[in-house]
């Protein structure tokens, strides 16, 4: 057809590009072998500056050139007035826009810019600020400005008010944005702290011990409870108007909380026999640093303190053995103390006469033991807030977010009497988000540890029984530090794991019907004298190896076993375990 | 869903800060006495968005197009006019049409031919023009500025005085507005106030003195008329519409701004509220609840893809399957009136295609579903004039054909006779359906009613002023849906310290029937009590367009070369002006791609060796491949052509160069 414009072929216009890619490229190469000479030669002028603004303006990546510039730029800063040091930084800050406008998340150009910000003799952070403004209004998650916003702020002293209301302004306009969210999560404890609550009147009762003030961390990060509502408030938006975002999800989890248990020594125990003391704290600590100190019938005792596995150099159990013969008298009664020099804390326990073991703890209650995932004092809170969840489960029943939120709430409130609607949650989340079930399989086995543990503390017993629960890890081991029996059978373990061994008071573990094949948390327990493993996965020898160590173990049931299978088994035991009288293969 | 703009979205979004393109109406070069080419391969009538669209894809593809208008303006019933444009405009409406003179043609025909006589005006698409002022006058004024004002007072007391003089029903509402701006005179204080800021442009003087009321007067709004783009038609375009995609596809957006539409609102219950339609706006929401907001959300994200559950409500009402969602009363009014946009009749599967189409362009841009261009929407129709032009389109305003010369035989249009009495030959005609004579034409059977308000203050105040609102008002009673846009300063179509309000609806009486109870009910028309925080309206204007979906060509079947555009249609986007500007292209030139993407300038080749372009079209340049420096010079021509200059003087007009030119008119028309 006639009259019609022509245009260039894409074949033409290919070849138009590629020259000229080749006569940049030659520029390029041109002027960085310049540059590098240049820096060889300690050369720092302005033409060095010129050259390296035109290679970093077409790749602002160049981490050596940055430090070559900063090199001509401090040099500048020896030979010129402040005046035009002044000068030459705002030209320099001018040109690290327009590099950011090339590539606005360069590692280079962001912590240059920082560099200069810092260096500036007059600085404007106002303008800094709007920098800032602009480049999250136009990429609200570029993670580089927003530590950079957060240097600027720091240095200039921005009123916490002013970037809250940052955040507000950037959550309303998209609020699938951790960054902001977080930002939050700082700010607001700052703005509007929590008021210290009285502490807690756990050290009621005898024997009486210090209780410590709240340290300043323990209340750091709270926010006074008007805000919070607010803040709930907000979230709620959040995760009503788009369930599925995870941001809002993990900030109302940081609102809900997560406290801080003090520390102190939860539990102190003694025996005669063994001529032992165990201690279990309320969180791991390393005693063989120092400021344990055990003070028996008044005179400090030189003992050395040992985690109950060589695995951990932290643990929330250690034990120490006292110099044979200090107590090994029935008739005598002694007084032992734990000082904790470190944390201010101590814990006495009195032996009596004739008993052959003693210990001196806190009845640990649910709320001091467990509730510690979420924080929030206030029940009717709490309350509303399941209440809230629950109707949104009610329009988004696959929601795991909402599901798992729901199972929070419900344990922070009362973890025994929602314990059914908790498990019927679990198999729901782990049906619609199969990828993760295994994560949520070993939270349900947390929480019915801790349920089991809620129910033996008011029972007053000493034996822990949870058969037949679907338990795939074991957890929380350190409260059960005075138990004598344990019936862990027809569940999913596949080990018995070290922490196994804080269980120092242990006479009789059942673990049949599960799939266990390692035991290395039976190690050194003292008072261990049967163990049944019927059914489970123990194949080799080896695997028994660690039984060795329980110098009162008399019957071994491993019925189900592949390990019975192999050649030799009964005499290759009787070799491994000869205390062992009672074997059952 | 995150809002921020995609480059490939190549449109360009103009949030902050406006351009300064040159925006003076196309204006015509002296070369009035020369003749125009006497062969084109195709004539188009009128310039309205179809036509305009329809010359732009032809062009693009290398046919001859000639581009004619009668009118002085580009744009037909599509124009935006500077507030001093639109009083003329009112004035020529109340003019009566000259009686049509019939020349004796029958010389310029051959055997074999017949004639078909064009109407020479368009007196039937604008009926029942009504204006009203109610901004203070001003007396006491500096006298240059009193020269002015008296003059431009004489043109609007004139068009009072006509449209009470049609309508006598409206006497009351006469006097209710003298009372009015008896009152306002009574504050001189306020008036005089106001003066010395008068002589500057900016900023203005409502915007920093007492926020609350300050009246603009009249004599500022003829004064800075200058500053308004007051549209004919309101409309506002999809963000996926089909005209956003022609502007992309084509280029011609490169010629064009826009804003976002930055909230859509709903009049219910006597309130304005806001409507939340995007996942920002349903979070930051206070009027719904959390639950609301869920059920919100969930509905939006499910009707996206079609369901079982909804095709069995296909032929039910939309209103019946929002019901039956459980949405509640909130909710149902936010789906059906401001979202759907449709009536409670509707069919279910034509409210969730609406619906779908809403919830599609939402995001695109920005936080609401729509645009708006940028100096109003007189722009778009005048863009793709211009890529016509580039593309060697030769336009002339004030120009028409008398009338179209048909082969008897083979029933084709040959040629026309255009206004100067020039044989024209052509292988189509296409044109807008107001240049068939009146006997060819059905009386528009059905009417838009408009409304056009000048005020002071939004409707829903908030922090930005610079917001640009669609407000949907649900039917009441008898009364239509009324779909209301109103433009703040951002867009460039009004004055600082005034908001332009377009109102609009389908008609069942007078467009003062069916829009002033609304404005009653939503402005303050008569000075009241100091706790009305309702908009005072300075300014309104009412009229009646022909609904261009209605029109009908009557009698004999036209020639099949003949092609009709009809005006503007209700709708709120463009569809229907792309579907016809795409449908005419396509029985013109089946073979063809409408529209394809415009060349950048520096891909153009402009060697003359080829040999079927240099004879007779663009000889220039012939060896520029040789020559860059001219090429060069070409490209800075070609980017010239954004300003919308007079065409380069040196330049002849049938030379093939991209370059915008514009003939000028030989006879104007009487009614200027």
């Amino acid at each position: 057809m006639h009259g019609r414009v022509k245009v260039k072929t894409t074949a033409q216009q290919e070849e138009e590009k590629r020259k000229e890619r080749e006569k940049k490229l030659k520029v390029y190469v041109a002027a960085r072998d310049a540059c590098f000479s240049k820096r060889k030669d300690g050369v720092f002028d302005d033409e060095a500056l010129q050259l390296t603004q035109q290679l970093l303006s077409a790749n602002p990546d160049f981490a050596t050139l940055w430090n070559y510039r900063r090199e001509i730029l401090t040099h500048l800063e020896t030979v010129k007035d402040e005046d035009e040091a002044q000068k030459i930084y705002e030209a320099e800050l001018s040109f690290l826009e327009s590099c950011l406008k090339v590539n606005p998340k360069s590692y280079g150009s962001w912590h240059h810019r920082g560099w200069v910000s810092a260096r500036l003799p007059r600085p404007d952070w106002a303008r800094e600020l709007s920098l800032c403004d602009r480049c999250l209004s136009l990429d609200d998650r570029n993670f580089h400005c927003w530590d950079y916003r957060r240097t600027v702020v720091k240095m200039s002293g921005v009123p916490v008010k002013q970037e809250l209301d940052f955040t507000d302004r950037l959550i309303g306009s998209n609020f699938s944005n951790y960054s902001s969210w977080h930002y939050r999560s700082t700010l607001l404890p700052l703005l509007h702290p929590g008021s210290p609550e009285p502490p807690p009147s756990r050290c009621g009762g005898d024997p009486p011990h210090s209780c410590s003030p709240p340290s300043p961390q323990t209340h750091f990060h709270r926010v006074c409870e008007e805000q919070l509502l607010k803040e709930y408030e907000l979230v709620q938006n959040a995760f009503f108007t788009d369930p599925n975002d995870q941001s809002a999800w993990f900030y109302y989890r940081w609102l809900l909380g997560r406290a801080e248990r003090e520390e102190m020594i939860s539990c102190a125990y003694v025996s005669r026999e063994q001529e032992r003391v165990a201690v279990a704290f309320s969180r791991p600590v390393n005693a063989q640093s120092g400021g344990l100190l055990l003070v028996l019938d008044g005179q400090p005792q030189r003992v050395e303190w040992r985690s109950v596995h060589p695995h951990f150099k932290h643990s929330p159990v250690w034990i120490c053995d006292l110099p044979p013969g200090t107590i090994s008298d029935v008739a005598n009664e002694h007084n032992l103390t734990v000082h904790w020099t470190e944390k201010h804390t101590h814990r006495d326990c009195a032996l009596y006469t004739g008993r052959s073991e003693s210990w001196c703890r806190d009845t640990a209650t649910d709320l001091e033991l467990f509730r510690s995932e979420l924080s929030v004092e206030k029940t009717s809170v709490l309350q509303s807030e399941l209440q809230s969840v629950n109707q949104l489960q009610e329009l988004e029943p696959l929601n795991k977010w909402c599901l798992l939120t729901i199972i929070l709430l419900m344990r922070a409130l009362d973890p025994l009497g929602y314990e059914k609607e908790t498990l019927a949650h679990f198999q729901t989340l782990k049906e619609v988000d199969s990828m993760r079930s295994a994560y949520y399989s070993d939270l349900c086995s947390k929480f019915m540890i801790e349920n089991t543990i809620l129910k033996m503390e008011y029972a007053e017993v000493r034996v822990f029984s949870i058969s037949d629960r679907n338990l795939t890890t074991l957890c929380h081991l350190d409260q059960l530090l005075l138990v004598t029996h344990i019936n862990l059978s027809s569940n999913q373990l596949r080990r018995l794991p070290p922490q196994f061994a804080m269980l120092q008071c242990l006479e009789v573990v059942e673990a049949d019907n599960n799939s266990i094949e390692n035991l290395e948390g039976v190690y050194h327990l003292p008072k261990l004298e049967e163990v049944s493993l019927k059914n489970n996965k123990i194949s080799t020898l080896a695997d028994l190896q660690p039984l060795a160590s329980c110098p009162k173990l008399r019957r071994l049931d491993l019925r189900g076993n592949p390990v019975t299978q192999t050649a030799n088994v009964e005499s290759e035991l009787a070799e491994l375990l000869p205390s062992v009288a009672d074997l059952l293969l | 869903m995150t809002g921020h703009m995609k480059k490939n979205n190549a449109l360009k979004i103009n949030n902050e800060h406006v351009s300064s393109w040159s925006h003076d109406r196309a204006s015509s070069a002296n070369m009035a006495t020369e003749d125009l080419p006497s062969d084109f391969d195709i004539v188009i009538l009128g310039t309205g968005l179809a036509e305009s669209v329809v010359a732009a894809a032809c062009s693009r593809v290398g046919q001859r197009v000639l581009h004619l208008d009668r009118r002085s303006y580009y744009a037909a019933n599509w124009a935006s006019f500077t507030f001093n444009g639109l009083l003329t405009w009112i004035q020529e409406q109340n003019e009566e049409p000259k009686p049509e003179e019939v020349r004796d043609w029958s010389g310029l025909t051959e055997e074999g031919e017949e004639l078909i006589h064009l109407s020479q005006a368009d007196s039937a698409s604008i009926t029942n023009l009504q204006v009203f002022s109610y901004a203070s006058e001003e007396e006491e004024e500096e006298e240059e500025a009193a020269n002015t004002t008296e003059e431009e007072k004489a043109a609007d007391e004139d068009a009072v005085k006509e449209s009470s003089e049609t309508e006598s029903a409206d006497s009351k509402e006469e006097e209710e507005e003298e009372e009015g701006a008896g009152e306002e005179e009574e504050q001189p204080a306020q008036a005089e106030g106001e003066e010395p800021e008068a002589d500057q442009p900016r900023p203005s003087p409502s915007g920093q003195l007492e926020p609350s009321r300050k009246k603009i007067s009249y004599t500022q709004l003829v004064k800075e008329g200058r500053r308004f783009n007051i549209d004919l038609v309101s409309k506002i375009l999809f963000s996926r519409g089909s005209l956003v995609d022609l502007l992309i596809k084509s280029n011609v957006s490169r010629y064009a701004e826009f804003k976002n539409v930055t909230r859509i609102l709903t009049y219910r219950h006597g309130n304005i509220e806001q409507v939340p339609c995007s996942r920002a706006d349903v979070f930051a929401s206070r009027q719904l609840s959390v639950v609301e907001k869920r059920k919100l959300m969930r509905f939006l994200t499910s009707c996206v893809e079609e369901t079982e559950e909804q095709t069995a409500y296909h032929g039910r009402p939309y209103l019946e399957f929002l019901r039956d969602q459980q949405l509640g009363d909130n909710l149902q009014h936010f789906l059906l009136h401001s979202i759907a946009m449709v009536a409670e009749d509707t069919p279910t599967e034509e409210g969730l295609a609406s619906t779908r189409h809403f919830l599609r362009s939402l995001g695109r841009y920005g936080n609401t579903p729509f645009l708006f261009p940028v100096y109003g929407l007189g722009e778009i129709p005048q863009c793709f004039c211009r890529m016509s032009a580039v593309f060697g389109g030769i336009y002339c305003l004030r120009h028409s054909v008398h009338c179209l010369i048909v082969d008897r035989d083979a029933n084709r249009c040959t040629a026309v006779i255009d206004s100067r009495g020039q044989r024209i030959s052509c292988s189509h005609v296409v044109m807008e359906i107001s240049y068939l004579d009146r006997s060819k034409v059905a009386t528009p059977s059905k009417f838009l009613s408009r409304a056009v308000l000048i005020t002071d203050s939004s409707v829903l105040p908030s922090e930005s002023n610079q917001q640009i609102s669609m407000v949907t008002v649900p039917p009441e009673g008898e009364s239509p849906a009324v779909k209301m846009v109103e433009l703040s300063p951002s867009s460039m179509t009004c004055i600082p310290g005034t908001y332009l309000v377009h109102l609009t609806c389908r008609s069942v009486g007078s467009a003062h029937q069916d829009l002033s109870p609304l404005v009653t009910r939503m402005f303050r028309t008569t000075e009241s009590q100091e706790e009305d925080r309702r908009p005072s309206v300075l300014w309104s204007l009412y009229f009646n367009m022909a609904d261009g979906t209605a029109s009908q060509v009557e009698g004999q079947p036209l020639p099949s070369n003949v092609h009709i555009c009809h005006g503007p249609d209700s709708a709120l986007g463009h569809e229907d002006a792309v579907q016809q500007a795409a449908s005419i292209f396509q029985s013109i030139l089946p073979e063809e791609e409408f529209c394809p993407p415009a060349p950048n300038p520096e891909d153009i080749v402009y060697d003359g060796d080829n040999t079927s372009t240099g004879e007779d079209r663009g000889d220039m340049g012939q060896d520029d491949e040789q020559n860059p420096e001219q090429n060069q010079e070409n490209r800075n021509q070609n980017q010239e052509n954004q300003n919308q200059e007079n065409p380069d003087p040196e330049q002849n007009q049938n030379q093939g160069n991209p370059e915008l030119q514009s003939v000028g008119p030989e006879e104007r028309p009487s009614s200027s």
